[in-house]
């Protein structure tokens, strides 16, 4: 077994674009968490990180959008946000090429993913691994999730991509971080910005922290709309770490409304077995 | 309507720094590479973040747009509530299915 850590949370920009406007309290609590996965991550002695993201048109976009994309490039790019805004230095992250193609080889068994060998990352990747590698000095393999140009792929498939990418990444010798980025409910980009609803994301979180994949499947894109808004789409990311830790159960270490990131901050992690 | 396009259009200036350039030295020839209404020149042009959030561009190349710009957050999410006041609902793509988000 390869895996060796996994776990999610939120890369809302305003965490990092709008920081200081957050509550204290939620914020530093949200901060301390992001730094427990960091070091969690570090501990874990994972070689590469995979991150599984719901990125907004960096990268792909309506002329050819794949439903589940790996990255297999040197190296990738990011932010693309104006740097003041999103207070985060544009920067290249390392990739591992080798790895990657070894992963995709093996998911291809299962899911017919699309792979990239040029990315552009946009907050939904560069505001998480601000925290989580904050030097960009561990290898970055990204995947992403289309959530935010329907038709979108459903859920039960996300679930399967989870279970293909941990089959993946129990092939091969290094040892693998997975973190999925995305959700719960929110209405980014809206004048509704700024709108959460605790109730849908405490009972999507009982049940990805439970593995429950019934229950996280239960979810149709129409009641995600409109209880948890075009952001709540995002939720595929968190399902596939439930996929990728089948049978596991999580553990959540964050959970804060922060009306001003416009998401209810999130940071957990799921049992590796 | 050719949402599509101007949404491909705002992707490009938002992820490429080329396209960009180009954009700032001559406008003009960059929309005219692109299949667009007189309506939607006019909104990219200003920019009117208003009026683009109503004609349907998806939020989250709507947003990197206004930080291309450097508008402020609150502007920003302002801009949209005034293109609704102006414009009325959304008129296409994801929002337009609840009336255009408005608060
Ligand atoms: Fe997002």
């Amino acid at each position: 077994m390869t895996l060796v850590f996994a776990g999610a949370c939120s890369h809302a920009p305003g965490i990092t674009g709008r920081a200081d406007r957050a509550d204290p309290t939620q914020r530093k609590n949200l901060l301390n968490n992001l730094e427990r996965m960091r070091q969690e991550i570090k501990d874990s002695g994972a070689e590469a990180l995979v991150i599984v993201a719901a990125e907004h048109f960096a990268n792909f976009f309506m002329n050819n959008m794949p439903a589940y994309c790996v990255g297999m490039a040197d190296y990738y790019e990011g932010p693309i946000e104006d740097e003041e805004w999103l207070a985060i230095k544009k920067t290249r992250i390392p990739g591992n090429p080798d790895l990657s193609e070894r992963l995709i080889k093996t998911i291809l068994n299962d899911v017919d993913v699309a792979y990239a060998q040029e990315w552009k990352f946009d907050h939904g990747i560069s505001v998480p691994l601000n925290f989580l590698t904050p030097d960009y000095d561990l290898d970055i393999i990204p995947v992403n999730i289309n959530c935010q140009g329907p038709p979108l792929t459903p859920l039960n498939r996300a679930y399967e991509f989870g279970r293909a990418l941990r089959k993946a990444c129990d092939a091969v010798p290094e040892k693998i971080a997975i973190v999925g980025t995305g959700g719960i409910s929110h209405w980014p980009c809206t004048p509704d910005s700024g709108k959460i609803n605790e109730e849908f994301d405490r009972e999507f979180l009982d049940h990805f922290l439970a593995n429950d994949k019934a229950g996280m499947l239960s979810f149709s894109d129409e009641e995600t709309y409109e209880r948890g808004g075009q952001g709540g789409f995002e939720i595929r990311t968190f399902v596939a770490i439930a996929g990728a830790c089948e049978g596991a159960k999580g553990d959540l270490w964050c959970y804060e409304p922060i009306p001003i990131y416009a998401v209810g901050c999130t940071v957990a992690s799921m049992e590796v077995l | 309507m050719s949402l599509y396009y101007v949404q491909k259009l705002i992707y490009e200036l938002n992820r490429d720094p080329l396209t960009r350039q180009r954009f700032d030295d001559d406008k003009e020839s960059v929309l005219a590479e692109y299949d667009l209404s007189e309506e939607e020149l006019t909104a990219i042009r200003q920019p009117d973040i208003g009026l683009l959030y109503v004609l349907g561009v998806n939020g989250q190349i709507l947003m990197h747009y206004a930080a291309l710009w450097k508008m402020p957050w609150d502007d920003y999410i302002q801009a949209m509530k005034d293109g609704l006041e102006e414009h009325g609902p959304v008129r296409a793509g994801l929002y337009a299915r609840t009336g255009g988000g408005a608060v």
